[in-house]
């Protein structure tokens, strides 16, 4: 058999493949985008992008419903908007096995919050798997159809950061033959939830809990350890292996299903060992359980509830009931170092829109994609982010309860990607209320922040099919938009003008700044422009070029006591004219030669 | 070989090839029959921001992040990077960083200064410390953008691993064309 380094994600994608999945769907979030990008490898199984995790999931649905296996993955806050399919499809269960993959980012690397995704597990009434290492990643997707069509039920996959993006060693296996063909089958009590229908599926829902509970009890994805029997620890996923090599002599109760818990597994490890502990990411959630059984057991009395765990932060945590002893403190570096956060790459057509509503004292109400960057100094032009959508009834609501003047300063940005994935609703709102606030769609034709995904305004498929694109403009007027204006973002003194000329307008305006993101590799879609220079001789050292945050315009600090001058590293330089456009002493020029 | 587990870091600037570079040690630890586990953060790293990746190697690794305080080797691409990433060494680690620097937002913006000597800091805290000029020696490899892979082969002189299998994990990792260029810049940085 072969093996390979693969990542939790690769491995995810890997397990859907072996499982015989014919269907996957996904919007993209990190840290799950990387599974669907794998899928699309095995050209058995028919993988798309969704406009939002909503429609991921019930084109999951929909494909097991036929009797086909499907998979849906998104990133943990993806699950709120996948959550109304969700709750119902545990009454209806499934025909083909369905697998729904949250990857949870505790310590929000690429996050708004931290949210703990085992909660809709049992809020859902689901069961749900959470691997430790990518070979299990593998082994429980499979193991996940199986017990989705055994048990009639979807199947929540719990990964988290540390695990989607952690590689380690997987063995591969080959894809399941002879599953049932799908076909459609009439089964109305099982599959249209009205009440009189889901009333009788309830119960259902209940004893399945109660009998994937007995299947967890038995189960060898649940496993116990037994070292010495003085400490005991529960614990699952990515924090066993931080378990093992923080307190490697405790003995140790795996999970592998995180929801049901496997109550008399639990029990029997309980009554084993002299001290137990539940070691868990985020939420109290297997120890609030075990403390329900009526068993004295510790857990966030000790250990942090935010953040990521690490084998040192428990070695600390036990350092403190004596029980481990405290990791030595680190090395430290005691002189302030320039801190390196993200920043929009140099030529990113947001740039120019950020500087204007800067210049234009805009209050901004932002959203979720590269342009969130636009918070960042020396551009300064966010004023709030909640969720994707958001930034358009934000402005909504905002504009609510301001005065006449107030109101003209209201701003909502939204990316191409997010408008498509929950912004159209918010601004059918907009127009239908007539609210007088001015939204920008930056169109930039792709789903930059997390890499470089299609969606349908990009003119072509995962698969690379051409596909519609969608209308931005079109769409806005027909939600109800009259004011719908298109213009090039690069172009400074164009985006000042209308900017001006919409947010003074006392009517609900679209404003749709549309240039290709400069990371797309495909040169018929963009292509940058010639690498600019400054000319020393001209640069009086004005700074007018650093307000724009470039990351290829470096300030030259004079030593001789006279002013400085910037520079342009045309190495970095994607020739997109802006800073020239500011320059007023003509000293930007394009390089000679 | 026995029970103790080598930890590795690679820290840089998001957009320098980090992930490739660890992706090839990862391959090549599998390859010498090891067990090996890597971990990074994607997303909003990419966008220049610091990059930190992590690789264990051993007989059996479990936590695929490097305890802080633990890391053997260190494995920088930027200066600046390199030296705010000592804190997460154990003492008397190895040290082997490009020379080449990357000026973070507020330096390019004239607020802050790039601190200067800073091969000479990490020195002082790290005497087994290698200063590797990976661009010239990439030009001279015949390349540039093979400036990693003459960091690695410094790297891999650090490391348990016969050059064969090295050059197996090139040959999986590297495109085709531009596998020549990077098997001599690999072995350049193995020469110094
Ligand atoms: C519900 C939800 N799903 C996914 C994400 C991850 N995510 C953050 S921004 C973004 C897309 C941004 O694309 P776009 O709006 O086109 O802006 P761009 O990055 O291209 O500027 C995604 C998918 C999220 N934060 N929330």
């Amino acid at each position: 058999m072969s093996r390979a380094v693969l990542s939790g994600n690769e491995a995810i994608a890997r397990g859907a493949y072996e499982a015989g999945v014919l269907v996957a769907s996904a919007y993209p979030g990190t840290p799950s985008t990387e599974i669907l990008e794998n899928i699309v490898g095995y050209p058995e199984i028919d993988a798309s992008w969704a406009p939002n995790e909503k429609v991921a999931l019930e084109v999951a649905i929909g494909a097991s419903f036929g009797g086909g296996r499907a998979i849906a993955c998104m990133k943990h806050v993806g699950v709120n908007v996948a959550a109304d399919p969700l709750f119902t499809l545990s009454y209806t269960g499934v025909r083909g096995g369905l697998v729904l993959v949250a990857a949870d980012d505790p310590e929000m690397h690429s996050s708004q919050n931290e949210q703990d995704s085992r909660n809709y597990a049992k809020f859902a009434k689901v069961p749900m798997l959470e691997p430790a290492d990518s070979q299990e990643c593998k082994e429980f997707t499979r193991l996940g159809f199986d017990l989705s069509e055994q048990f009639d039920t979807p199947v929540m996959l719990r990964s988290c950061t540390r695990i989607s993006h952690g590689k380690s060693i997987v063995e591969l296996g080959e894809r399941v033959s002879g599953l049932p063909a799908p076909k459609l089958t009439k089964d109305a009590p099982k599959l249209v939830m009205l009440p009189g229908n889901a009333r009788v599926r309830h119960p259902l829902v209940e004893q399945r809990i109660v009998d994937l509970s007995a299947y967890g009890d038995g189960a060898a994805i649940n496993r116990k350890e037994m070292r010495s029997t003085k400490v005991g620890i529960i614990c699952a996923g990515v924090v066993y292996q931080y378990v093992r090599e923080a307190l490697p002599e405790a003995s140790v109760l795996k999970l592998g299903m995180v929801y049901p818990l496997p109550h008399n597994l639990i029990r029997e490890f309980a009554s084993q060992v002299e001290q137990l502990f539940v070691i868990e990411e985020l939420d109290p959630f297997i120890e609030e359980q075990v403390k329900a059984m009526g068993i004295a057991v510790t857990g966030k009395a000790i250990v942090p509830l935010c953040g990521e765990l690490s084998p040192g932060r428990i070695r600390a945590a036990f350092a403190k009931v004596g029980l481990a002893e405290a990791p030595a403190a680190a090395d430290s570096i005691t002189e302030p170092l320039p801190p390196r956060p993200p920043n929009m790459c140099p030529g990113c057509p947001h740039r120019g829109l950020f500087y204007t509503l800067n210049r234009l004292n805009a209050y901004v109400t932002g959203d979720i994609g590269c342009y969130t960057l636009g918070f960042m100094p020396p551009l300064n032009a966010m004023d709030t982010c909640v969720c994707m959508g958001a930034s358009v009834s934000n402005a909504s609501g905002i504009v609510r309860v301001l005065s006449p003047e107030e109101q003209r300063r209201v701003v909502g940005v939204i990316g191409d990607s997010t408008f498509l994935h929950t912004g159209v609703n918010s601004l059918m709102e907009m127009a239908y209320n007539r609210v007088p606030a001015t939204i920008v769609i930056l169109d930039n034709r792709i789903t930059a922040m997390t890499g470089r995904q299609e969606n349908p305004t990009s003119g072509y498929t995962l698969k690379g099919v051409p596909a519609p694109e969608v209308d931005l403009a079109e769409l806005c007027r027909v939600l109800g938009i009259e004011h719908v204006r298109l213009i090039d973002p690069n172009n400074l003194a164009e985006t000042r003008r209308v900017l001006e000329e919409e947010m003074a307008r006392p009517a609900p305006s679209v404003v749709i700044t549309r240039r290709p993101c400069c990371l797309i590799k495909d040169a018929t879609r963009f292509s940058p422009g010639p690498p600019l220079c400054i000319e020393p001789d001209k640069c009086t050292g004005c700074k007018a070029c650093l307000r724009l945050g470039c990351p290829a315009i470096e300030w030259l600090p004079s030593s001789d006591g006279k002013k400085g001058k910037a520079r342009i590293d045309s190495l970095l330089c994607n020739g997109c004219t802006v800073c020239q456009q500011l320059c007023k002493f003509d000293a930007i020029i394009h390089q000679q030669g | 070989m026995n029970d103790k587990i080598t930890n590795i870091l690679l820290v840089g600037v998001g957009g320098q090839g980090i992930l490739l570079a660890s992706e090839i040690l990862a391959e090549a630890f599998m390859l010498a029959g090891l067990d090996v586990k890597k971990s990074e953060i994607h997303g909003m790293s990419q966008r220049g921001g610091s990059v930190v990746s992590h690789v264990r190697f051993g007989r059996e690794v479990s936590s695929p992040t490097v305890p802080e305080g633990e890391g053997d080797i260190l494995f920088g691409f930027e200066l600046l990077e390199a030296y705010r990433s000592l804190p997460l060494l154990r003492p008397g680690a190895e040290v082997v960083v490009n020379d080449y620097r990357i000026a973070p937002p507020s330096v390019l913006l004239g607020q802050a200064a790039y601190p200067d000597d800073i091969p000479a800091r990490i020195r002082a805290r790290f005497p087994d410390f290698l200063l590797v000029d990976g661009l010239h020696l990439a030009q001279q490899a015949g390349d540039v953008r093979a400036a990693n892979t003459v960091l690695l082969g410094a790297v891999s002189k650090r490391l348990p691993i016969d050059v064969a299998v090295w050059q197996q994990a090139l040959e999986k990792m590297v495109p085709k064309k531009a596998l020549e260029v990077n098997h001599k810049a690999f072995a350049m940085g193995r020469a110094l």
